[in-house]
């Protein structure tokens, strides 16, 4: 078990070491074939691990690699720490991270630095699997912030875009931010605890309840404050509302990357922290209320953006962001294992959206404007069934009631979980995020049907010399799109008993605040019909209105555009959160920065210090040497005026 | 424990060397040669050499080891006295190891008066290396204003268009402060009778304003040297203008002699001067971290931007020696160490370009990635080891200064944590600006890779910036007894301190 774990985290890295240094010597093909080998066995591991924690009676496992940083009463090991909340995760990540790399070999066929992607992918892989093993904060801190490298390398993949690299460095960035949160929620755990592991904190957290903490000047609750400064970095890491601008970016990346790190994988980051301090959440309402609230208002946001983008991998970024929100409105509420239930399924189903979004792209030669698309199931007709699946599965469309929990696509069961949850807590709060949540999941319908209306419906807009080259993607590409599409299809219907079902508990094991997470089900279940049915019934609506705005009445999206102009420039512009951001953040460091330099070091510190001193020194050089002219009489005098001095000063001392 | 002084060894060392190269005499090819070979080989022997102590260090003694003494101007009893502790104890090595890095940097963008820089090179290492090694305020007063001298002449000498105003600049501020220091050490000497440091610690004890002028005057010195702000505006003109390998010394090896002097002096001998002015440092260390980062963001010269990332840098060494709790010391001295490798990589980096270029401008530059892939690769290593990126030497120093911050003044932790930020945006806005980006300037066109030698230069920063990265207790552990020490007789200076105030 040991070993198996140690693999699954390790493979990847060892095969991304040999395919980024050695590139040069072995050549693309066999880097592809290292990575995906690699990520292969990981996968078969990881449900192997799955399986043993998952259903067995062990339920956490902790392999101890060897001491990190060890400073006074400060003692930080490498370790993978497996438990179930981890073996769920390891899952997710091996799962859709060894599709994405089969997938890469054909969508990135043409490109000439073939090794240097794989790496980066492999690389990505074991920094989350470092991520979600870790033990302690700072070992997630690791994870955290490897993750954001390869995001940052694998979005300025290609560096001769300058958009590119703008969004690289933004990602970076945001989510700087966003650790800077993090860091200080460490530092805040490490001073009330006194240690950084897990299980020490838990332990801690009723003591860390009652503390206090002078923080900035103000006297708070600790662990208030410490769950709201690591929810900071959750937030920037979650693409959550505030901190959310650098995912739309991230689309700058090639389509793999988008699937594997801003849909499935690293943005669900924020969600299983949450996830995994949950003894820590449980016991701070005001923090959970604030997750609850922007979770809320990120589902509603999002969607809100999603509505009127027409590239087409952006409208599947906004959609992530929005289900980000509703996983954190799930933890908020404390409904963590439904949050964790649809990060699972929507690991699977959005990977799909994007993996088939990449599909449609790879067949119309790097077209992305849906506006530029059409009819593309004549092409595609393989791509076009997947991403109705995951289309379906990202609406929540099932029937209910029929096999005990009804019958439908993946995201029918969490989806409807996370609002029955949010609304079984009856609180202001919880309403809050179900009315909005409610309001997203019609809008999330309408959207993404909007997106397969514009693109696989009506007649292709683009020019023909493409569409004639249009050709349904390669067998290499179209199994990971399979595999995919049989998870987005049945994930939910399996999981459902295991995740938020009669066998949560046995599932889960103490891996989740197991207080908090028994009250959520209990009440989720027992919500009224209507609750249960509206989520459903809106979806269905947004998928009718969307066919009759993009497929029956065709000029209808313009005139409601002409008829709510302000409103669709909001929505268009993304609430203007970029121009916001770069007049009140961007444009004044610099000045700051142009200010500080020329003002401030040059004109005032040198000015008055070295360079003052200076030319004072010359000054006064100048000055005495007047008074070496070398003419007798002037020193004479100089002599005079100097004996005249001593003695009327020795005169007038005397008395 | 040695019979032979093998501290004394390494310090003079490298000037037996000089005195080879000082009578190698012939033609100028032959004389260059030769004296590049000469100062390699008496480099590399010192850094073996001193390897030794590390292997022999005893790690569990909080005291100085390999201790040498010899009276030297016995009717003063100003004595010779030289030892190392944890503390002391990486900032010789890491001077051993910087200096035929240095050399070996030099070794074809220098091309005339070689015999004198590498003249200038190995009495520069006797200095530092006699420096870290003194206990004895005298001696370490020679030594400490002994530096100024070669490195002066370094930039001065074989520097860039301005290098008369950096020298100058450079010499007046750090001559400023030296003079202060030596009327403070003067100060120590006249109560204890005799210069010796070990004596001076256990025997000074001295009144509460008198504690804090001589605090103040040895703060002037060491203050400059970090260069902690305002104070800090002679390093990126001095950074400028040096050389590479100048840069490389001054960022890697000088800026840290101000730390290690806090550590080694204001601290253990004026402790209660010491909390009452902590708050100005923190402040002082404050602004400069975000003063400069925000300066770091606007530059045009490649060097000056990196001058200015290390001063944000050092402005977490001067809150770390100053939280007075064990993270935030050994955060301190760490994050020194880790500046010392990875600023000078840093700066190596650019004079790679440099030698190429003749520019430092990062307007000139754009897109090296499609012609120097290895380049790029260790540019961004060492990017992203000065963002602290955990997992290399960066993050540990940076992460345990603000953890011992943070427990003494959440203030202090919260605005130090901005260069986060604000150090992640400089940095990759260089790297961006110089290796990424299509590859459009004719003059970049037939840039080439970096050869054999400079890989050669890289590859042992790299490893060293990941060991001190995944496994900083090999570093960690050593210093942690010298460090407790430190922290535990400073608690008990104040404690006595607060009690005889208590008393009638």
């Amino acid at each position: 078990m040991d070993l198996a774990i140690k693999l699954i985290v390790f493979l990847p890295l060892v095969a991304a070491a040999i395919a980024g240094l050695f590139c040069r010597v072995i050549g693309a093909r066999p880097a592809q074939v290292v990575t995906c080998a690699a990520l292969l066995i990981a996968a078969a591991l990881s449900v192997f691990v799955f399986v043993k924690i998952g259903f067995g009676t062990e339920k956490l496992f902790v392999v101890k690699l060897f001491s990190w940083i060890d400073s006074g009463t400060l003692d930080i090991s490498w370790a993978l720490r497996v438990d179930t909340l981890t073996a769920v995760m390891l899952i997710v990540v091996t799962g859709v991270s060894s599709m994405v790399h089969i997938y890469s070999i054909g969508y990135m066929e043409e490109d000439p630095s073939i090794p240097r992607f794989m790496a980066y992918l492999s690389l990505f892989t074991f920094f989350m699997l470092m991520l979600v093993t870790a033990d302690n904060l700072v070992q997630l801190f690791f994870g955290w912030e490897g993750v954001g490298l390869a995001s940052y390398l694998l979005i300025g993949f290609w560096y001769d875009k300058p958009s590119a690299n703008a969004a690289a460095m933004k990602a970076f960035i945001v989510n700087r931010v966003g650790d800077f949160g993090f860091a200080l929620g460490i530092f805040a755990v490490w001073m009330l605890s006194g240690s950084v592991g897990f299980e020490e904190i838990f332990g801690k957290a009723p003591q860390m309840a009652q503390m206090r903490i002078q923080f900035l000047g103000m006297d708070l609750p600790a662990l208030e404050t410490a769950c709201l400064l690591l929810f900071v970095g959750a937030m920037g890491k979650s693409a959550q509302l505030g901190l959310h601008t650098w995912l739309p970016d991230a689309m700058e990346g090639p389509t793999p990357v988008s699937a594997l790190i801003h849909a499935a994988t690293m943005v669900t980051a924020g969600v299983f922290m949450v996830c995994r301090l949950s003894p820590l959440f449980e016991l701070a309402p005001t923090a959970s209320m604030v997750v609850t609230l922007v979770g809320a208002a990120t589902a509603f946001f999002a969607a809100t953006v999603g509505l009127t983008q027409f590239d087409i991998k952006r409208v599947v970024a906004y959609s992530t962001c929005s289900q980000l929100g509703y996983m954190f409105f799930a933890c908020g509420v404390g409904g963590y294992s439904a949050a964790m239930f649809h990060l699972t399924t929507h690991a699977f189903f959005k990977a799909l959206l994007f993996l088939g979004s990449g599909s449609v792209i790879h067949c119309l030669h790097h077209e992305q404007d849906m506006r530029l698309m059409g009819g593309v199931r004549e092409k595609a007709p393989q791509t076009f069934i997947l991403m109705w699946v995951g289309t379906l599965a990202l609406s929540g469309i099932g029937i209910p009631f029929i096999l005990g929990n009804g019958l439908g696509f993946a995201g029918f069961y969490s989806k409807d979980i996370m609002l029955e949850a949010a609304f079984g807590v009856h609180t202001t709060v919880g309403m809050i995020a179900f009315w909005l949540g409610v309001i997203a999941a019609f809008m999330t319908a309408f959207y993404s049907t909007r997106l397969m209306f514009m693109t696989f419906y009506g007649k292709y807009r683009g020019d023909h010399h493409t569409w004639d080259h249009a050709h349904e993607s390669p067998i290499v590409m179209m199994i990971p799109l399979y595999v995919l599409g049989i998870g987005a299809a049945f994930s939910g219907l399996v999981g459902y008993d295991w995740f938020v079902g009669h066998d949560w508990k046995a599932f889960w094991g103490n891996s989740l605040a197991v207080k908090a997470t028994e009250e959520v089900l209990h009440h989720a279940h027992e919500v009224p019909l209507w609750v249960k049915l509206l989520p459903l019934v809106l979806a269905l609506s947004g998928i009718a209105l969307s066919y009759y705005y993009y497929v029956v009445r065709t000029d209808l999206p313009d005139r409601t555009i002409k008829a709510f102009p302000r409103l669709h420039a909001l929505f268009y512009n993304k609430w203007y959160f970029d121009e916001l951001y770069d007049a009140v953040f961007v444009k004044p460091s610099l000045a700051l920065g142009r200010f500080f330099w020329k003002k401030g070091d040059a004109a005032t510190i040198d000015g008055l210090g070295p360079d003052n001193v200076a030319a004072r020194a010359q000054d006064m050089a100048g000055m005495l040497m007047r008074f070496q002219s070398g003419y007798l009489y002037h020193y004479a005098f100089v002599m005079l005026v100097g004996v005249a001095g001593l003695v009327t000063y020795f005169m007038l001392s005397a008395r | 424990m040695s019979s032979w002084p093998i501290l004394s060894l390494i310090t003079f060392l490298p000037l037996v060397g000089a005195l080879f190269c000082l009578i190698v005499n012939g033609p100028k090819e032959a004389v260059d040669r030769n004296c590049r070979s000469v100062a390699i080989v008496t480099t590399t022997v010192t850094f073996l050499i001193s390897l030794l102590l590390w292997v022999r260090f005893d790690p569990t003694k909080a005291g100085f080891q390999f201790e040498e003494k010899v009276a030297w101007v016995p009717a003063l009893n100003i004595g010779y006295h030289a030892g190392i502790d944890g503390i002391s104890l990486f900032f010789v090595l890491l001077s051993t190891l910087l200096t035929p890095i240095c050399i070996l940097a030099s070794w074809e963008s220098i091309k005339v008066r070689v015999k004198e820089y590498m003249i200038a090179f190995l009495v520069l290492e006797t200095f530092m290396v006699g420096m870290f090694c003194a206990l004895d305020l005298a001696l370490f007063y020679v030594f400490f204003e002994g530096v100024l001298i070669p490195m002066f002449l370094i930039i001065g000498v074989w520097g860039g268009k301005r290098r008369v105003y950096a020298a100058f600049k450079f010499f007046l501020y750090t001559l400023l402060g030296s003079v202060l220091m030596l009327l403070a050490i003067i100060a120590v000497y006249w109560q204890v009778g005799t210069t010796d440091l070990p004596t001076a610690m256990e025997k000074l004890n001295l009144p509460f304003t008198w504690q804090c002028w001589l605090w103040l005057a040895f703060f002037a010195s060491f203050a400059v040297k970090v260069p902690m702000w305002p104070v800090h505006t002679w390093l990126p003109d001095a950074h400028v203008e040096a050389p590479t390998a100048g840069s490389v010394i001054l960022a890697g090896v000088l800026l840290k002699m101000g730390g290690y002097g806090f550590l080694r002096f204001s601290i253990p001998l004026f402790p209660e001067a010491t909390q009452y002015f902590a708050p100005l440092v923190f402040g002082l260390s404050i602004v400069a971290v975000i003063y400069t980062s925000l300066v770091a963001l606007v530059q045009e010269d490649m060097k000056k931007l990196i001058a200015y990332s290390s001063v944000a840098h050092m402005g977490f060494v001067t809150i770390g020696a100053f939280v007075m709790n064990m993270q935030g010391v050994q955060g301190s001295i760490f994050q020194m160490l880790s500046h010392g490798i990875v600023s000078a990589a840093l700066f190596l980096c650019v004079g790679v370009v440099y030698d190429r270029m003749h520019t430092r401008e990062i307007a000139a530059y754009g897109g090296l990635v499609h012609r120097m892939p290895r380049y790029a690769f260790t540019f961004l290593f060492f990017t992203l080891a000065s963002v602290g990126l955990p997992g290399l030497s960066g993050f540990v120093g940076e992460f345990l200064v603000l953890l011992g911050a943070f427990k003494v003044n959440t203030w202090v932790a919260f605005l130090a944590s901005t260069s986060l930020i604000l150090g992640a945006a400089y940095a990759l806005w260089l790297y961006r600006k110089i290796v990424f980006g299509e590859l459009t300037k004719d003059s970049l066109k037939g840039i080439l890779d970096m050869n054999k030698r400079e890989i050669a230069i890289f590859l042992p920063l790299i490893l060293l910036t990941i060991w001190m990265g995944v496994y900083p207790n090999s570093f960690l552990d050593p210093m942690a007894p010298a460090v407790d020490k430190l922290v535990g007789d400073y608690q008990a200076a104040l404690k006595l301190a607060r009690t005889a105030a208590l008393a009638p």
